[in-house]
């Protein structure tokens, strides 16, 4: 093909560049799964106040300390997408590991923490408030890893100098991934 | 823009063509067109299938215990996976491929104006990963144990412990497949709407859109705005299965009744995210033929906004019996029958469009009227279901079952061969046989009315839909009931064996077919100013857009159609 891109890509009908259109869907689309985890859960907590019991065993350091990570994480990606704008691809890659770095830390930090409230017997199946605080916690995890990998891929062309526009976009992501656990810790630790 | 780029002279477009190889068309293809025509034989192969499996079934039923030609004896396990599987197939591998895939795929990029898909390898995935939950599905119904049969609904604690369903690989392969099918047209859906909201040829506003491209779009981001909680439910009902987490399980302080939240939640708007696009070629259809324009676009634009919006209030209706607070159902049956009042209205506007034309009765437009017909009987007999009151009496009866295959036969295979029968020259290069496929609609239409009007009788004689042999109960046993049975089963086999005259017309068309020439229908939208079939790259020149898709008879001009893209 004489180019990369098709014709439909390349038009722009709405002001909006194609890809970042496709991904806000993208994110729509992931909005009203997490939305569907998270009401399915409120649903029981409000019926539930045992819950609050299981609820006091969980970790609110690690899960302080891991909001602080994704955080911090995100305002590498911000670092990133303003090195983009000035068509600076090698250091936009540079901060784009630092935010893969901050991703690899939170899951490190989790996987600690799941080790211990396993090894206590807190596992998947010992009440319906774990089987939440893993199912949502690990759909979140799948998404962080996934926003990595597709990071690493990004920061390989960035550097190169080439299709800098995919910077903003994964930082998009990133920044989607960091505000679904800014929901997910209140709800699933602070709450007792 | 650099479209100077891409096509450099008017003759690109063949040479694209010839270099295209078998693999590059059929295999891997990357074209929208032939992605579209994947999705279209494989939505085809699998309406064979589940049309197989409801001809077991309705055997059974007829003749309870008697041996089935091509099937065999029958057991209730394979009753409960075939009906389970009827109905899985034909929505999520039938109707969706079909309605949304196939045509958005062949259609959206051509009647925008543009070369492709906005991500055509995307795209591509789309399709594969589609056809991995297709194998997946079938595949379900052949492993140790027999397919899923806890009905297309999926209802726990049925579904969700192995002890209660005995299916336990059935059950867990069936919501993997299920689960696959919504991630390929959440990927697709996204493109669906990137590509017309973005790739429009210049000029094209947003009240130039052919009605058939805004309908898809509404219908994918339906799909996108319901199924996420449906998706969250797949992950809670998969870890049910496999590690007994108990979230839908009432004996480990779970809630099944939240399964049916979250499945209704998508199950409602995923009947019009099939209606839509059906209703979308109708519209393009009805004004083609009556050449006359459109009766009010922005109001059908608005009643099919309207309608995706109030399909997300309406889902509690399904659960009336299930124990849900009878205050809720009085909220439920208002929005339910406030919900038909847009959908009547966009029928009455194709009727509308009628008034006064100059009608031809072509194969496209008898399936466009038909289509009306029917999906009118579909909406009435829905309003007895939607009030609560009557609900309590006709839940899981007959009544719901013909009520559901007078809006879902209407959508999936009426509208459908409208479509078909309309692209077909478009898609192949080559005219159907008209007459086929007139006797093709009569047999269709007489059967499938035959087929199921009876099945409004069985249910108010108090027929309950899960049953197996109804010989066994002495009240539902009885002769009169019976012989409608086998009058139903016997309009099925009718109506299967018109469909092989169809698909005798579709292959053999293919190759004998009168060529099409690129405009047969004398049809105002952009797809027709492409050769039949259009070569890779769709336009041999981009087309710019100079007015709506439906000026039909304007008066004072030679001929009675203006297409969209001829300067004034």
């Amino acid at each position: 093909m004489a180019s990369q891109y098709t014709v439909a890509h390349q038009r722009s009908a709405t002001g909006i560049p194609t890809s970042k259109l496709a991904l806000w869907w993208l994110l729509c689309s992931e909005i009203v799964i997490f939305g569907g985890v998270l009401a399915s859960y409120l649903m029981f907590r409000l019926t539930h106040p045992e819950w609050s019991f299981d609820a006091s065993h969980t970790n609110t350091m690690a899960g302080s300390i891991n909001t602080f990570v994704l955080l911090t994480s995100s305002l590498f990606a911000v670092l990133a997408h303003h090195a983009a704008e000035m068509k600076d691809g090698p250091k936009a890659a540079r901060y784009l590991m630092m935010t893969f770095g901050g991703g690899l830390l939170f899951l490190i930090i989790k996987g600690f923490e799941w080790s211990f409230e396993i090894s206590h017997g807190y596992t998947i199946t010992a009440s319906r408030f774990w089987s939440f605080y893993y199912t949502a916690a690990g759909i979140h995890a799948s998404h962080v890893i996934a926003g990595m990998i597709i990071m690493l891929w990004v920061a390989n062309t960035a550097r190169k100098g080439k299709d800098l526009h995919r910077v903003e976009n994964v930082g998009l992501y990133w920044h989607f991934v960091d505000l679904v656990w800014i929901f997910l810790f209140p709800l699933l630790y602070i709450a007792k | 823009m650099s479209e100077a780029a891409v096509h450099p002279d008017g003759h690109e477009h063949d040479h694209h063509d010839h270099e295209m190889t078998f693999v590059e068309k059929w295999i891997f293809p990357l074209d929208h067109k032939y992605i579209g025509k994947q999705y279209l034989f494989t939505g085809m192969v699998m309406a064979l299938f589940g049309g197989f499996l409801a001809y077991a079934f309705r055997m059974q039923l007829a003749w309870p215990g008697t041996d089935i030609p091509l099937f065999g004896h029958m057991s209730p396990a394979e009753y409960n996976a075939a009906v389970t599987n009827h109905g899985t197939i034909m929505i999520f591998w039938v109707a969706m491929p079909v309605l949304i895939a196939a045509f958005g795929n062949f259609l959206i990029p051509l009647m925008v104006g543009a070369d492709d898909m906005v991500f055509p390898r995307l795209n591509r995935l789309s399709y594969q990963v589609f056809l991995l939950s297709a194998i997946v599905i079938v595949a379900s119904l052949f492993v140790p144990g027999g397919g899923f049969g806890g009905a297309w609904t999926a209802y726990p604690p049925l579904s969700a412990v192995a002890a209660y369903n005995l299916t336990p690989q059935g059950s867990t392969m069936w919501l993997l497949a299920v689960a696959l099918e919504f991630i390929a047209f959440l990927i697709g859906g996204i493109n669906f709407i990137t590509t017309a909201m973005n790739s429009r040829a210049p000029g094209m506003t947003w009240e130039k859109v052919p009605m058939v491209v805004w309908m898809i779009c509404i219908a994918s981001i339906l799909f996108m705005a319901s199924v996420g909680p449906l998706m969250a439910g797949a992950v809670m009902l998969l870890f049910d299965q496999t590690i007994g987490t108990g979230f839908f399980d009432p004996a480990r302080g779970g809630d099944p009744i939240l399964w049916q939240h979250l499945f209704w939640f998508f199950g409602h708007p995923e009947v019009y995210v099939v209606l839509l696009p059906a209703t979308g070629m109708v519209a393009e259809i009805v004004p083609t033929f009556a050449r006359k324009k459109l009766f009010g676009y922005k109001t059908v634009l608005f009643t099919a906004i309207g309608t995706g919006v109030l399909s997300f209030f309406v889902w509690a209706h399904h659960q009336f019996i299930a124990g849900i607070d009878p205050r809720m159902a009085n909220v439920f049956t208002i929005t339910t029958v406030l919900i038909s009042i847009p959908i009547a209205e966009m029928m009455f506007l194709y009727i509308a469009t009628l008034y006064g034309g100059s009608i031809r009765f072509t194969t496209p437009m008898l399936w466009a009227l038909g289509f009306i017909f029917a999906f009118l009987i579909g909406g009435v007999t829905g309003i007895p279901l939607g009030a609560s009151g009557a609900d309590i009496y006709f839940h899981d009866s007959y009544f719901v079952i013909a009520h559901f295959h007078f809006t879902f036969f209407p959508i999936a295979f009426i509208g459908t061969f409208a479509g078909l029968t309309y692209w077909y020259p478009k898609m192949f290069g080559r005219m159907m046989n008209e007459t086929l496929g007139k006797i093709h609609f009569w047999g269709t239409m007489i059967s499938f009315h035959c087929l199921f009007i009876p099945m409004f009788v069985l249910g108010l004689a108090g027929q309950h839909r899960r049953i197996y042999d109804f010989t066994n109960f002495p009240e539902l046993g009885v002769p009169f009931l019976q012989d409608i049975r086998v009058f139903c089963t016997s309009a099925l086999l009718v109506l299967l064996a018109f469909q092989f005259v169809f698909l005798y017309n579709f292959i053999v068309s293919m190759f004998r077919g009168e060529k099409a020439s690129e405009n047969p229908w004398n049809a105002n939208t952009l797809e027709w100013a492409t050769p039949s079939p259009p070569g890779h790259g769709n336009f041999k020149e981009f087309p710019n857009v100079y007015r709506g898709p439906y000026e039909y008879s304007v008066p004072d001009r030679e001929s009675d159609f203006w297409p969209q893209h001829h300067p004034a």
